[in-house]
């Protein structure tokens, strides 16, 4: 396997691609924005794996540069996580738009246009798989993440087209929905430590999902039931709630 | 958040800072008041306590590896599973290992830990190169033998009390196999026991578990265990933790009728006098990681762990004594474990020394500080020390009388001015 991840410098991507190098994995390719923590990232998994690790740089915001990046892999990968996101301060984002704006490229904008392009070279070997990481916070707005969870709404409904299209073409996609993860995303917040894992737990339900044939993942599991109840609130009641 | 070690005793209120980067780390330690850093936090007493912590457990990037000579370079956050789970496979192991792989690379060196072979390898200090230290003002030197050799010194040991580790430089060792032919002999008593460790100074690793409330003509009673590799290339990685204790334990079911029964059971197991057999990697070097969380067992105040050593000429009388004063207190532990150990090194506070090392663990309660109290004297007396990476509560004069060299490792505390930027609980309690 040839693995591009994208956002690599996230705990669940180091996960993640832990996992791949431990199944000798042909090649990682490891692209983020932070040219000197990926190059750590990179030896790491060389010296621990003996993994061929490749450091990239890619910024999902600047999508001009997509094409030209995703041609640049030779030979070009066949698996692609997208596991880059930005969460943001929904305060900040409610009065200053590039706030909002750039959780909303980051999240939504940038992830269309980067897998679009893997997504053609996909379709057209006819194998492989694209894994979205999105986020339960895209299944239902809340006050308090109203901006980022419609972003990864938009993401988990791409997806869930990209999937509609590519199935019959030989390629899996596979939706990711993480609820609370302890990852340097969410260090100092407060977690309800029942409902929440850890990134090694996260990584290891994708690999199952990618191995078996499931096309949505919560992690982890038990979220698959928290959403369940938090979506069947009729919103008549929801709108009056703080969750 | 509260912060304890792995006895759970004692246990406080601290602020935890966790270094994303050695940046970070430095930056941190720049910030006014005093602080430790802190790893897996398995040393057992108030080492790794203070109002400030610097938890070092993202500072877990591997950074090299020579394939030729086995030197391994890597971020101090890293941790001896990972090591070994890297590097087994391919037939490098650490030179030195301490019962528990849960320990960071700059908490086996702020320890300077031993293992079985420590009579062979001496402590985990003698493969480390080099390391590079945050000192106070947050500037970063490279320490070695040749290198800051007083900060080597003072390091090895030092309890993280002369600054913050962020990389080191260890040499791995080539193993023939990961399976250990292990030998298990059954010692009547203390003499048996110090008889047969002679008799086993040539294997690659040995230690004793005692039963320590047998008295009489069994004080002392033992199973020897040692072992070495076996020579046939197969590597196997020891399987992941396999059982939890999930919450604590009552603490009334640790008392001495459940320890004399478990020692009666876990003594007589073993019929014949001397019985070999192939063990797992895992099994030989790290059995209780098989158990997440045991510490749990000693119910929720938590337990301490004494560990001493005395010069080899006064061990024999040393140990008798502790012996005969446990055995009478029918304060036994479960888990003790004596070793013969090597020579001593030239850091400034590592704890090993030529002679005998019994480690005892104790039920933190009321009635347990006289006893200690008393093997303290009996320590002293003898010319021995306490391990710092397990003790909670000695008192400064033992510390004193032990480590010789205290002067010294404060001298150069003071000299890069380490003093009040890295302390701990253990370093207050202590005067250091």
């Amino acid at each position: 396997m040839r693995i591009l991840v994208l956002g690599a410098n996230s705990d669940m991507a180091r996960a993640l691609c832990e996992k791949f190098a431990g199944r000798n994995a042909e090649r990682l390719y490891l692209a983020s924005r932070d040219t000197a923590r990926i190059e750590k990232l990179a030896r790491d998994l060389s010296v621990r794996y003996q993994v061929n690790a490749i450091p990239l740089t890619f910024d999902v915001t600047d999508c001009g540069s997509h094409k030209a990046f995703f041609e640049s892999l030779r030979p070009a990968p066949d698996v692609v996580i997208a596991a880059f996101g930005y969460t943001g301060a929904q305060e900040k984002a409610q009065g200053d738009f590039n706030e909002a704006r750039a959780i909303i490229e980051t999240n939504y904008t940038g992830a269309v246009s980067i897998l679009e392009i893997a997504a053609a070279q996909l379709e057209a070997a006819g194998s492989g798989a694209i894994i979205g990481i999105a986020s339960v916070a895209g299944l239902r707005g809340r006050a308090s993440n109203y901006i980022y969870g419609s972003a990864k709404a938009g993401f988990i409904a791409y997806l869930s087209g990209l999937r509609n299209r590519l199935s019959p073409k030989g390629v899996r996609v596979i939706t990711v929905l993480p609820g609370f993860i302890r990852t340097k995303m969410t260090e100092g917040m407060e977690l309800p430590q029942a409902l929440t894992g850890e990134p090694d737990d996260a990584a290891r339900e994708i690999v199952r999902a990618l191995d078996g044939g499931a096309d949505l993942v919560y992690t982890r599991w038990y979220w698959r039931y928290v959403m369940w109840v938090i979506r069947a609130i009729p919103e008549r009641l929801f709108k009056r709630m703080r969750i | 958040m509260k912060l304890a070690g792995w006895g759970r005793y004692p246990v406080i209120d601290a602020q935890v800072v966790t270094a994303r980067d050695d940046r970070h780390a430095a930056a941190t330690i720049q910030q006014p008041g005093a602080l430790i850093a802190r790893g897996l936090g398995r040393s057992y007493g108030d080492a790794s306590l203070n109002e400030r912590a610097l938890h070092t457990g993202r500072l877990n990037y591997f950074l090299d590896f020579d394939g030729a000579s086995g030197l391994l370079t890597a971020e101090s956050g890293v941790t001896l599973a990972e090591i070994t789970r890297a590097f087994l496979p391919r037939g490098w192991a650490l030179a030195t290992t301490p019962g528990t792989w849960f320990v960071t690379l700059g908490g086996a060196i702020a320890g300077d830990v031993h293992g079985k072979n420590h009579h062979i390898h001496g402590c985990f200090s003698e493969c480390v190169e080099w390391f590079d230290l945050l000192l106070a003002d947050g500037a970063t030197v490279r320490c070695s033998r040749g290198e800051h050799a007083d900060l080597f010194l003072a390091t090895c040991g030092g309890m993280g009390l002369t600054g913050v580790i962020t990389r080191a430089a260890l040499r791995l060792r080539r193993i023939p196999g990961s399976i250990i032919a292990q030998t298990t002999v059954k010692a009547a008593n203390l003499d048996d026991t110090l008889a047969l460790f002679e008799e086993h100074a040539r294997a690659p690793y040995s230690v004793a578990w005692i039963d320590c409330l047998a008295g009489g003509s069994r004080l002392g009673r033992s199973l020897l265990m040692s072992g070495e590799e076996m020579d046939d290339g197969r590597y196997e990685v020891p399987a992941p933790v396999k059982l939890n204790v999930p919450f604590d334990c009552p603490s009334y079911l640790l008392n001495s009728y459940s320890v004399r029964l478990f020692n009666f059971l876990y003594y007589e197991r073993v019929r014949r006098r001397r019985v070999t057999e192939a063990v797992g990697y895992g099994k030989f070097f790290y059995p209780l990681d098989a158990i997440a969380n045991w510490n749990r067992l000693y119910g929720a105040s938590g337990f301490v762990q004494y560990q001493f050593v005395a010069p080899k000429e006064a061990s024999r009388s040393l140990l008798k004594e502790v012996l005969r004063k446990i055995s009478a207190a029918g304060k036994g532990s479960f888990l003790a474990v004596l070793k013969l150990m090597g020579k001593e090194n030239e850091n400034l506070l590592s704890f090993p020394m030529a002679g005998y090392t019994l480690a005892l663990d104790f039920k933190a309660e009321p009635g347990l500080w006289p006893l200690l109290d008393s093997l303290d004297q009996l320590v002293a007396a003898h010319g021995g020390r306490l391990y710092l990476a397990k003790d909670a509560r000695m008192p400064p004069a033992l510390l004193r009388s032990g480590y010789p060299r205290l002067e010294r490792f404060q001298a150069v505390r003071e000299k890069y001015g380490l003093t009040h930027k890295f302390s701990s609980l253990l370093s207050r309690r202590l005067e250091m």
